[in-house]
């Protein structure tokens, strides 16, 4: 046994950092053909997020100022968790059905297949944004002193936070239910220390320390920053690169949990 | 260990798969047990054994997706797993992977632009993936979504897909489980025709002893070690059996036999 050659276990020299624009292209228009055979996640994904916004409107009948806040803050929230769960079920199904090991045995790049999904989310992601944006601004009366298309950059951004922390987790989650809750898990404490309910300068020292940590406090914090000011300011770029750095972090470590050779 | 199994006789260069001293272990579980053999090309060879006997094990370090492979495992002139083998090996799993929510054109038109990319190839890409369809049989079902497909339908979908950019190897696992007759001679036809026309290797596993008759050569396996490596003919002479079955009885019967004194060397 000493004397055994390892041959077959010598990592191949696999092609990284390599993405090909029609694997790429092919993946992410397989995932949107996936959805349009499921009109009802589509609708969800997309009515859900209007609904509670018209909600919190006449929750916060009475005073406007607290809709302002909040709405905005929700603006960013929305396509995070819808985007965290979409993913994290679709990879794991991905991962359980044997599809995932089908297309890595094939010249599929892992940067091919997560760039793809990254897309294809995206995509959507921007439909469902430019939707809750819209509503919010032109038919809800939220009062934004900035651009409209900033909200929308900022959200976008959410959005690929959402399906990179959704990749990420699915290689931890041996089933749909494990999966779905990983959102409480992971979700649910951003929500709390983003600045939502309270200012997060006003929580317990300790508490404030996680959220300067937590990827979903420069979200919020960005929509804010449209909300009060004309311009883009420095915190604004400073919240949209953690955001965005965030993200494309959490992909990279999402493609080390796809590993062609499993036990 | 080494010492009681003779070296393999040198392989001409023609061999398609190579194993020397293969080893894989599962968890606390060595699967495989120091196999060594040889896989010839352009012929159908049957890999059978019950289940669970390391067969699917084995196929998935063909293919490169086994973790913990020890020893020496070429696969077309390259170690098993290596990026040049990715578009040359077919590889059907034994439960069908496929994408349930699309149809079965979709699924082969998506694993098509995966294997051969680009705008410019998919006039190209059209007529493999309707070729594909038609060898499996399932053009009447070509627009049905996968998920709404009988077991044997979908498993005939995944078979397509591996049939894509006609690969020199094809590693199919058990793929006529659950196939009526009829279909399994069709299949078992195309894998023939696969081999004859395209000068193609095909590895095909069953725990079914009568589709053994059925390929040009055999491994036989059995609680993670190859029992006999040859012709179905030479083994039903070499044991004196009727059917490759009795051949089967009489190698496992004939192994535990010589195990019992060899135990106390493990």
């Amino acid at each position: 046994m000493s004397t055994t050659t390892i041959t077959s276990t010598t990592p191949a020299p696999a092609p990284t950092g390599v993405i090909n624009a029609g694997r790429t292209t092919a993946t992410a228009g397989r995932v949107l053909r996936q959805l349009r055979h499921d009109p009802r996640t589509i609708a969800l994904m997309i009515v859900v997020p209007c609904v509670m916004l018209i909600l919190l409107r006449y929750v916060f009948d009475a005073s406007p100022r607290t809709f302002d806040n909040i709405g905005a803050s929700l603006l960013g929230i929305f396509p995070l968790i819808t985007m965290f769960l979409v993913t994290s079920i679709a990879t794991l199904r991905e991962r359980t059905s044997g599809t995932l090991e089908r297309l890595l045995a094939m010249p599929l790049g892992k940067a091919d297949l997560i760039a793809g999904y990254a897309l294809a989310f995206g995509a959507l992601a921007i439909v469902q944004s430019a939707l809750a944006t819209g509503l919010a601004l032109w038919v809800l009366g939220l009062d934004v002193t900035g651009s409209a298309w900033l909200l929308l950059l900022v959200a976008l951004l959410d959005a690929l936070l959402g399906t990179a922390l959704g990749l990420f987790v699915s290689a931890f989650a041996a089933s749909e239910f494990q999966a779905v809750q990983f959102m409480p898990a992971v979700i649910f404490p951003q929500l709390l220390l983003c600045g939502l309910f309270t200012p997060r300068s006003d929580m317990h020292p300790v508490l404030t320390g996680i959220s300067d940590v937590l990827p979903m406090s420069y979200a919020v914090d960005g929509m804010n920053q449209v909300l009060h000011h004309t311009d883009m300011t420095a915190t604004f770029v400073r919240d949209v690169l953690i955001v965005a750095g965030c993200a494309l972090l959490v992909l990279v470590l999402g493609a080390a949990t796809l590993r062609r050779r499993t036990a | 260990m080494m010492n009681y199994v003779p070296d393999p006789p040198p392989q001409p260069a023609t061999a398609a798969l190579q194993a020397h001293d293969l080893t894989v272990v599962r968890g606390p579980r060595t699967v495989l047990h120091h196999l060594t053999f040889a896989v010839p090309r352009g012929q159908v060879t049957g890999l059978l054994g019950p289940s669970g006997c390391g067969k699917s094990t084995l196929m998935r370090s063909i293919v490169g997706t086994q973790a913990k492979v020890n020893g020496t495992l070429q696969v077309l002139g390259h170690p098993a797993g290596h990026p040049a083998l990715r578009s040359r090996i077919g590889y059907v799993t034994q439960s069908p992977s496929v994408f349930d929510d699309l149809t079965v054109r979709q699924n082969l038109e998506y694993f098509a632009a995966i294997l051969d990319p680009g705008r410019a190839a998919a006039e190209r890409r059209h007529e493999h993936v309707t070729q594909a369809i038609t060898d499996v049989d399932l053009t009447s079902h070509a627009d049905a979504l996968a998920g709404n497909l009988s077991g044997g339908q979908r498993n005939r979908v995944s078979l397509a897909v591996a049939l894509l950019g006609a690969p020199e190897l094809l590693v199919l696992d058990e793929p006529t489980v659950g196939l009526d007759p009829v279909l399994r001679r069709d299949l078992w036809n195309l894998f023939h025709d696969i081999a004859a026309t395209r000068g193609a290797t095909l590895l095909v596993s069953s725990h079914v002893m009568d589709e053994a008759e059925r390929c040009h050569r055999l491994l036989l396996m059995r609680e993670g070690e190859i029992l006999a490596d040859d012709s179905p003919d030479a083994l039903r002479t070499r044991t004196g059996g009727d059917t490759v079955e009795a051949a089967f009885l009489h190698l496992v019967d004939e192994a535990a036999a010589a195990a019992r004194p060899k135990e106390s060397t493990r």
